[in-house]
């Protein structure tokens, strides 16, 4: 692919972000800044290339280091983003049935 | 010459890598609204998943023991990292995680550069071997140098992910308090960053204009990666703790457009697009933060805040007034109306459920509780409603700055539970003070004004607070938690 190409689909990816995330209301900024955190542990691809042509044992150290680095943030990123949504997400659901059990364990 | 050899015209992996990136926009798209974020979070997940799965379709991938020992390492500690993590320490978790894409992203780049180093020797070997038989140019039809397109997102990516990775590590040691939190910084601190900007740029140039394989350097690259950390720490070192989430926020902005640069390095359609969706939302989220405290980025980076000079040498003990939690209690139940601003002291000691406890005991009694929320409260945006979230606060309770200050004159009590500078006057009235300018939450216009906390000491960002010395306030000292508990039990033996 030439470089321009490839600039054009930067310029273009950085509109799309833009227009997308200036939407989040603030309330929702700790989970989308996990979120997005965990979005460009993309990384991990580039850690797959380059083992796959490792040339000497320190190119394999590097590249298994940059795969579990790259891992973690994947990893982790997706699950400490979802334990933040969780909370929102019931809360919101269902506060009328929540109020309504809370309210028979205290009669 | 470069990885892009690898893809060898597969088309199934170019549309593969669309339906990827499109699941991370359609997943943020859908993060914008508290309903569906969940979900929004697990699409693009997914889209991670066809990510990984797709490139090692890609032809030449190999070595799959390091492959799968490499992710099944990370997922292992990932998910046991996030699983343990308490909801409190979520600021400094987002900054391990980001400053490990960032290492990533450098390691990455190394591993690129010596592979063309790797190249340059087979050459001259095969070429060492040509010469012995009578001479003549082996590699005249093969591209003997590194193109600049390929070599210049390289060292991006490699300086951008080194600072990203430096940088978080710092912001992470000092969130977590292995580091002191006060501003630190060396005299001549913004000459030496400078410099050191330069030598980057000296070496990017030098590494760039040498790109024929012969003249690959590659200490000069790890030379310019062992700089590039220098800057990373010099940088946030010197950054006070209040203005630790604007620079996760913009940190987290470098590692995608590192990711980015990565990406054209390798021609990866997914590395660029994700890299640069988490570059244009990092860049809004630092920017929107540093709007909320009124501040501009630049100011954040370069002016060090609250620096220890200011007003510490004229600090004198000044009279206030402190109450016990019955005190506190009698108080609150005899109020009509309640307004609770929670701040970091809150989430270090738990209280969100013993705060719950207490409104519900109070609205029992018929006093109306709200809770006001500063946008930067705790450490990072929507900190406070993700952990009131947690205590199972209703939602409409949470009222935002500018929509509950004008109430406050009306309020009976207003009750700062391990809030500091977001409730500081002297934001809005002593121009000299560091904070000036930024909004706060106008704790001091209630009609009394409790507020918990464990001593007089100053806040994150190091100031001191008037309102603590208000005749109208009283202090509750203690662990916020404990406080709250026997302010329960008062209440109910009222």
């Amino acid at each position: 692919m030439d470089l321009v190409t490839e600039i054009t689909i930067l310029v273009l990816a950085a509109f799309v972000g833009f227009e997308v995330i200036s939407k989040v209301p603030a309330t929702l900024h700790t989970p989308l800044m996990s979120q997005t955190n965990a979005i460009h542990g993309i990384v991990v691809l580039g850690g797959l290339i380059v083992v796959g042509y490792a040339d000497s044992t320190l190119d394999e150290v590097i590249g298994f280091i940059a795969i579990v680095f790259g891992t973690i943030n994947v990893v982790g990123g997706f699950m400490v983003t979802d334990r933040m949504l969780e909370m929102f997400g019931t809360k919101k659901k269902k506060p009328a049935p929540e109020a309504a059990v809370e309210d028979e364990s205290k009669s | 010459m470069t990885l892009a050899a690898l893809e060898n015209g597969s088309a199934t992996v170019g549309l593969l890598y669309i339906v990827a990136f499109s699941l991370f926009i359609y997943g943020i798209k859908l993060g914008t609204h508290p309903t569906t974020a969940r979900r929004g979070n697990w699409i693009a997940a997914v889209g991670m998943g066809v990510a990984v799965v797709t490139t090692l379709m890609l032809k030449g991938i190999g070595n799959w023991g390091i492959i799968f020992g490499g992710i099944l390492v990370g997922s292992v500690i990932g998910a046991f990292a996030s699983k343990r993590v308490k909801m409190t320490e979520m600021p400094q978790m987002v900054a391990l995680y980001n400053g490990l894409g960032g290492g990533a992203i450098a390691l990455i780049a190394w591993s690129e550069y010596r592979h063309w180093v790797h190249q340059a020797n087979e050459l001259e070997a095969v070429q060492a071997a040509a010469n012995a038989f009578g001479g003549g140019t082996v590699f005249e039809s093969i591209t003997a140098s590194i193109s600049l397109e390929v070599m210049i997102p390289t060292l991006l990516a490699m300086v951008i992910g080194s600072i990203s990775f430096w940088g978080s590590n710092v912001a992470f040691a000092k969130l977590q308090e292995l580091i002191p939190s006060q501003p630190m910084g060396l005299p001549g601190q913004k000459i030496i960053n400078g410099l050191l900007l330069l030598v980057l740029i000296a070496g990017g140039i030098y590494l760039g204009a040498n790109n024929d394989l012969a003249d690959l350097n590659q200490p000069v690259f790890i030379g310019m990666l062992v700089v590039a950390a220098l800057l990373g720490t010099m940088v946030v070192m010197p950054i006070g703790g209040a203005d630790m989430p604007v620079v996760i926020s913009l940190l987290n902005a470098f590692t995608g457009l590192s990711a980015a640069a990565a990406g054209i390095a390798l021609d990866n359609t997914a590395l660029i697009v994700a890299g640069t969706l988490v570059g244009s939302s990092g860049t809004i989220l630092t920017l929107e933060m540093a709007t909320a405290m009124n501040r501009s980025v630049a100011n954040i980076l370069f002016a060090g805040f609250g620096s220890p000079a200011a007003g510490g040498g004229e600090q004198e003990q000044r009279p206030y007034q402190s109450m016990g939690a019955q005190d506190a209690a009698i108080q609150l139940a005899y109020a009509d109306s309640v307004v609770i601003v929670p701040g970091y002291g809150l989430a270090v000691a738990q209280a969100q459920h013993a705060v719950r406890e207490m409104a519900d005991e109070l609205e029992k009694r018929g006093v109306r509780v709200e809770y006001a929320i500063h946008p930067v409260a705790g450490r990072m945006p929507g900190h406070m409603n993700v952990l009131l979230a947690e205590a199972d606060v209703p939602y409409d309770k949470l009222r935002e700055m500018d929509d509950i200050n004008p109430e406050l004159p009306q309020t009976d009590v207003c009750v700062v539970i391990g809030a500091n500078d977001v409730t500081n006057p002297a934001a809005k009235t002593d121009e000299s003070s560091p904070i000036y300018g930024m909004p706060i939450i106008e704790a001091g216009e209630a009609q009394q004004c409790l507020v918990l906390k464990r001593s007089m000491s100053p806040g994150f960002a190091g100031i001191d607070n008037d309102l603590f010395y208000s005749p109208k306030t009283n202090m509750v000292f203690g662990d916020a938690k404990a406080i709250v508990n026997e302010i329960v039990s008062e209440l109910g033996s009222l």
